[in-house]
């Protein structure tokens, strides 16, 4: 069968391709008449972006009478940044780092490397923190990263080889206790100690909630402030949150996805859409959850749902995601390094 | 020789050999073969050091274990169960049989998350089943234990729907006339009916061996995934996806096909001898 390596060699491998195939099949059938957007995002904006999508889509209605539908998809972060890579035809990707976007531009050049600079605020309307979340009244006095350190403590974190969660609260711990003058061997020794606290390393930031809140392990859970409430939502009033006195401003940034809305003549309501994520009400929608908006009026309207805590950007601490991927995170990096010391 | 004897066989109601030969080719490469020749043609790109480091890192090796372990014992665990089961819902009338039946099956339809997630609870150090294992200091949750518990629920009714169809071939009168020559319980099982059942029972075993080597769904909740100790191989092909190391990614899983390929086909190997064995 001759025809096989030729074929092979055009797809990138097949897998991708069918999951691309059926990915594309179950979006083009939910397509209406009008224009439609897809827009790719990660796991925990689905509530956002349900509330975000009706008033954009009554917004455009008023201002240019056109009927447009919005789909959305939801998943793992770089998961769905893969799947764009693969084909799936997204009109804007909204992310929770920038990382996942710049693997689109770079690995499959769908918009440029410097997608970032096109909106304002480094490309992200809203952002979040990591915070630590404890038991009722805090029976273990855990106040900053350093106290997840310590022995006999507990604390769920998902994993961060797989999650943009986890690998938040690494960067988070790490970056807090660089700002906190610990010297490049304190710190991580120190982060060791954390992930050697950890009991264990789910393949996502709700499916540790769950781990915490509902099977009742462990003493801590880092994780999102913007998934605070919910949790209390959802599992009762049984925790208190922690604001470490340093942590990491977590961005959510946005993009255009260029080849594809010039392919399908969206590039104008695709603009729109990221564009009004900076409008009052939208940030207002993004501030009601727990997403921190970065108008400075609302944001003083919700202080009391944001406390004032010092922050640091990954670019500041790390140089960038793709620097802390590659000193970091990737297969044999420092991650690995501590993870497998704690083993022995 | 199988082979040479399809060959020679002339009359089938399927529309000639040719025909039917070549719409099974094209069908297997189609579903089958196409992807998997993607895969083995992406690890082409690697050079051999980067492809064994890829796939013999300790972590990964750790991975091979408990995936390959896990998945073995939990198939013959299902063989053992299994076998009795389909006995029982073949052989004996009671009352809401039809309802057990089909609860068989449910492993099948479930998704795999949704398993994933309950065993987890139940086995959780303060689940139903979970809180008092923990009081004879037996974890199941987030250790590998509980990944074999997920590949065990998973792997059932492959095992049960491959043996009932052989149970209800087997005529009663076959375990009368063993009687009748003087078998006793025992000598019926093992001399008559076990035979019987030996290459359907390995069929089934395959099936559930192969499904838990690439369950990923619900193994993920209950691993607990800890690096060294409960992560699954599947996780870490994830993981490398994570980095976009698709290659990387690739190499381990052409590992997975490769180990997977080979045992089934010792499996199968095996079940044509004992077929061969009886004489039939």
């Amino acid at each position: 069968m001759p025809h096989i390596p030729a074929f092979a060699a055009v797809s990138r491998t097949g897998l991708n391709l069918i999951v691309g195939t059926l990915l594309f099949a179950s979006t083009a059938i939910a397509q209406a008449a009008g224009p439609a957007l897809l827009n790719v995002s990660y796991d925990v904006a689905r509530e956002f972006y349900k509330d975000y999508n009706a008033a954009f889509i009554k917004q455009w209605k008023k201002t240019t009478n056109e009927d447009l539908s919005i789909n959305q998809s939801h998943g793992g972060s770089s998961k769905q940044a893969r799947a764009v890579i693969d084909g799936l035809e997204a009109d804007v990707v909204t992310m929770n780092q920038s990382s996942d976007i710049d693997a689109i531009a770079t690995r499959a050049k769908l918009l440029p490397v410097d997608w970032a600079k096109r909106l304002p605020n480094n490309s992200a309307p809203t952002t979040s923190t990591t915070v630590i979340l404890v038991r009722k009244g805090n029976p273990k006095g855990i106040k900053d990263w350093s106290d997840l350190a310590k022995p006999g403590v507990s604390v769920v974190i998902p994993n961060p080889k797989i999650t943009g969660n986890g690998r938040y609260t690494y960067v988070a711990a790490w970056g807090a206790l660089v700002k906190g003058g610990a010297t490049p061997a304190q710190v991580r020794e120190t982060v060791q100690k954390i992930f050697a606290n950890v009991p264990v390393f789910d393949g996502g930031g709700r499916a540790a909630t769950t781990t915490f809140a509902q099977r009742n392990i462990g003493d801590a859970l880092a994780t999102f402030e913007s998934e605070v409430n919910l949790i209390k939502s959802e599992f009762g009033d049984n925790f208190d949150v922690v604001y470490p006195q340093w942590s990491i401003l977590a961005e959510n940034p946005v993009a255009v996805i260029d080849k594809v809305v010039d392919k399908k003549g969206t590039r104008q309501q695709a603009e729109a859409y990221l564009k009004y994520l900076w409008s009052d009400e939208a940030q207002e929608i993004a501030a009601k959850h727990q997403l921190r908006p970065r108008s400075a009026a609302l944001l003083a309207k919700y202080a009391k749902d944001f406390p004032a805590n010092k922050t640091f950007t990954i670019d500041e601490a790390f140089g960038g995601w793709s620097n802390a991927q590659k000193e970091h995170f990737d297969d044999g990096a420092i991650y690995d390094q501590i993870i497998l010391a704690i083993k022995k | 020789m199988i082979f040479s004897r399809t060959l020679l066989k002339r009359h089938s109601v399927l529309p000639g050999f040719d025909l039917a030969l070549g719409f099974t080719l094209l069908y297997l490469s189609f579903i089958v073969l196409i992807p998997l020749a993607a895969a083995f043609l992406k690890t082409f790109t690697m050079t051999w050091p980067a492809f064994w480091a890829a796939v013999s890192s300790p972590r990964v090796l750790a991975s091979y274990r408990l995936t390959f372990g896990a998945s073995f014992a939990a198939a013959l665990v299902n063989a053992f169960f299994g076998l009795i089961i389909a006995w029982v819902l073949v052989r004996y009338e009671f009352p809401f049989k039809r309802l057990v039946d089909a609860l068989v099956d449910l492993p099948f339809a479930l998704p795999t998350a949704v398993a994933g997630i309950a065993l987890t609870g139940l086995y959780a150090g303060n689940g139903w089943i979970g809180q008092w294992l923990a009081r004879v200091g037996i974890k199941v949750s987030f250790t590998p234990l509980g990944v074999f518990v997920a590949l065990t629920f998973i792997g059932l009714p492959f095992v049960v729907r491959t043996l009932q169809p052989i149970i209800e071939d087997i005529q009663k009168e076959l375990e009368e006339a063993a009687a009748t020559l003087g078998a006793n319980r025992r000598q019926t099982f093992t001399r008559v009916l076990f035979p019987i059942l030996t290459p359907a029972l390995l069929t089934g075993f395959a099936l559930a061996f192969a499904r838990a080597l690439g369950e990923y769904g619900s193994v993920i909740f209950i691993a607990g995934n800890m690096p060294m100790v409960s992560e699954i191989t599947p996780l870490l092909i994830i993981t490398k996806l994570e980095q976009y190391d698709y290659v990387g990614a690739t190499a381990i899983a052409v590992v997975m096909l490769v180990a997977a390929f080979a045992m089934l086909l010792a499996i199968n190997l095996l079940q044509a001898w004992t077929r061969k064995r009886q004489g039939r």
